[in-house]
């Protein structure tokens, strides 16, 4: 059947294509995605010589391996390593998720906290703080509180089919109401009580542990290969709802898949770290700046370009400032710099 | 083709329901000034202190200082219940012109960094001064949304091409997020200023006096004035930039003097009442439910909407928990929100 499709070829792309899958990709864009995983790579293994305890690159293989000494191997292996790789995943997960919400919803200035993801978390996390004094199961409450806020909005929504537009402002709604009843907490609360929450608030990834890795690396592994496939379809859907429908797109199902997909990332990203700003909303526009439209290799530069803020926004957060910054209250300020950049580059353009 | 009629001339189908249906929508107008008025006398009669409806009425009317009940309503509640009108209706408009002008329903008035200016401002204020009067914050606020403002215009048209919607939003968006950070590290650094700034951030219309408000009218009443007549504008606009061009429209111009009418708007409310969000967001998709697409009406019922809002949210927030009470702010969400749900399940909002 395939035989008989007229076969176009885009200057600078190429296929994949075997007896499983095909996969076309741009030459460029790809290029981009494995300069960026290099260069995210190099920045890992250089964040884990930085600390107190300062170390050479040598010590850090060597104690990685396992051949280091036991003080070394507990710095590295123990503090240093989660920390990082949970930096790394939680940009990615942001940054693709906010990829995601943006082609779904065909607007620039959606992301995953507008559809009340990052308030739903907020309020489960507050609650958890000043109610119950209980940060040991923190990151479920965030995640479940996410996830509930999530199934809500998606339900309310509903009505033959979830349009975005309607999908938007349920999701602005909802998070209002849920972020009010966040605010009465916070309000109404002794301060002391309220403090650590507030803090929470601002994103932090400070102390975290192997065990904190497996949702995102979980989720990760079996959403994003899953969002790469509907990358092509959603493509497409930035032409309209009328015209992907003409073309036998079924758009209710992709849009479900995807919305699925996009939550769960953030969802996963919250419980772990609390909302951290910018990434979500703002890498998308960032890679589409460098990388051009959505594809399978685009979105996988998002999220490597997520990693890579996010891990230098740590960085930035432990060592920059007289005292050691939550990850969320630095992530804005490393990328809007780049960012303005970004789009003064692409007004001159113009 | 050579021979232009205005359309309102031409008698025809339709021409009748026409005239019909502006007469509903002025009638509506008149409807919705009445429950203001209702609505603002309620506010001076309810309240964490019970008091009788003639207490209320003296105390306008026939004010005696010396009696209690009389001097409660003039000095807490008259005050608190203009701001709320006054707010509640500036805030609205801004967001109907801001949604206008960028042709988002996402776009609310502190999209254009004023309300996280303003909470900076008001942060630095109480970190670095040590204030801790709600009247006192007024000029930082406000000058802190000035600055970002300026800021995001200089931002958004740098370079060729003038300032589009999407990147004058974008960069609004940008300078929020990192005036939020640095606010999030002030708060980091001193316990005492996230303890007052908690309360300001939440957005309230109790404790401030009139004097607050009379600083910010001359800001507020003529954009409100000007705001009226930008209906047209916001129709053609609304037709895509390259259409408005095409009419003749100068869209660069009324997109700088729409916006400078939301600056101004929003961080006079702002200053005054603090980051009151959910209002300007909501309020212009509840006005175009009510009359439609058409700016000319969309702009003065959004204001009505908003006042109306705002006031009846804050007298729940005083009766609901009685004798505490509730900030307008968490009352507004808890009250807009399910309104706003239910009208995106009822129509379809697309644009």
């Amino acid at each position: 059947m395939s035989e008989n499709v007229i076969r176009y070829h885009r200057p600078g792309h190429r296929t994949i294509r075997n007896r499983w899958f095909a996969y076309r990709f741009n030459i460029r864009v790809l290029g981009i995605a494995l300069l960026s995983a290099a260069i995210l790579a190099a920045l890992m293994i250089w964040a884990v010589t930085l600390g107190t305890i300062n170390l050479s690159m040598r010590e850090v293989i060597d104690a990685t391996l396992g051949h280091g000494t036991a003080r070394t191997e507990l710095v590295v292996n123990t503090l240093r390593w989660p920390r990082i790789i949970s930096a790394v995943l939680i940009g990615f997960c942001l940054a693709v998720s906010g990829l995601i919400f943006q082609g779904i919803a065909r607007n620039p200035l959606v992301s995953p906290d507008i559809i009340g993801i990052d308030a739903g978390a907020s309020m489960a996390a507050v609650f958890w703080i000043v109610v119950r004094h209980d940060t040991s199961q923190l990151p479920m409450a965030a995640f479940c509180g996410a996830v509930i806020t999530a199934a809500a909005i998606y339900l309310l929504s509903w009505r033959d089919g979830v349009v975005p537009n309607r999908l938007i402002l349920v999701g602005i709604g909802m998070a209002a109401i849920v972020s009010a009843a966040t605010s009465y907490l916070l309000v109404k609360f002794p301060i002391e009580q309220v403090r650590p929450a507030i803090v929470w608030q601002m994103g932090s990834i400070y102390g975290s542990t192997w065990s904190d890795l497996v949702a995102p690396l979980v989720a990760i592994v079996i959403l994003v290969p899953l969002a790469i496939i509907f990358m092509e379809p959603l493509r497409s859907m930035q032409m309209g709802d009328v015209v992907s429908r003409s073309l036998g797109i079924p758009i209710e199902r992709v849009r479900l898949i995807l919305i699925v997909i996009g939550c769960g990332l953030a969802a996963v990203s919250v419980a772990v770290a609390g909302p951290v700003g910018f990434v979500a909303l703002m890498v998308p526009h960032m890679a589409r700046m460098i990388a051009g439209p959505h594809s399978g290799s685009v979105m996988i530069f998002t999220g490597l370009l997520g990693g890579i803020l996010v891990l230098l926004s740590d960085v930035a957060a432990q060592f920059a400032f007289p005292i050691s910054l939550p990850v969320g209250v630095v992530t804005s300020a490393v990328g809007a710099p780049y960012f303005l950049y970004l789009l003064y580059r692409s007004n001159q353009r113009n | 083709m050579a021979v232009s009629v205005a359309p309102q001339s031409i008698p025809g189908p339709g021409h009748r329901s026409r005239i019909f249906v502006d007469m509903l929508r002025v009638l509506g107008l008149f409807a919705g000034l009445a429950l203001l008025i209702l609505a603002g006398l309620m506010s001076l009669r309810f309240g964490s202190l019970e008091l009788s409806t003639r207490d209320a009425w003296n105390a306008i009317f026939h004010y005696n200082p010396d009696v209690y009940e009389q001097t409660i309503v003039r000095q807490m509640r008259v005050p608190r219940t203009v701001i709320a009108l006054v707010v509640g209706g500036s805030l609205a408009v801004a967001g109907t012109i801001m949604q206008g002008v960028t042709r988002n329903p996402l776009a609310g008035p502190s999209i254009l960094g004023v309300s996280s200016g303003a909470s900076f401002g008001v942060a630095i204020a109480v970190y670095s001064l040590g204030l801790t009067n709600n009247n006192q914050y007024v000029w930082f606020a406000f000058a802190g949304a000035m600055l970002a403002s300026i800021v995001v215009f200089i931002i958004g048209s740098a370079g060729g091409g003038g300032a589009t919607p999407v990147k004058l939003a974008l960069a609004g968006v940008v300078i929020s997020a990192l005036l939020g950070s640095w606010t999030s590290a002030l708060l980091l650094l001193s316990q005492e200023t996230m303890d007052n700034m908690r309360f300001w951030v939440v957005g309230s219309v109790a404790g401030r006096s009139l004097d607050v408000l009379k600083g910010v009218l001359p800001f507020i009443i003529p954009c409100l004035i000007v705001s009226m007549f930008l209906g047209h504008q916001l129709n053609v606009l609304s037709m895509g930039d390259e259409n408005a061009r095409a009419l003749g429209m100068n869209t660069s111009r009324v997109r700088l003097i729409s916006s400078l009418i939301v600056v101004l708007l929003t961080g006079a409310a702002v200053s005054v009442a603090g980051p009151i969000g959910f209002v300007g967001l909501a309020t212009p998709h509840i006005a175009r439910a009510i009359v439609g697409a058409d700016y000319r009406w969309v702009l003065p019922y959004s204001f009505l909407t908003g006042s109306l809002l705002l006031t009846t949210a804050d007298i729940l927030g005083r009766v609901v928990t009685r004798p505490s009470e509730l900030q307008v702010g968490i009352v507004m969400a808890f009250v807009g929100a399910p309104f706003l749900i239910y009208l995106a399940r009822k129509r379809t909002m697309a644009n």
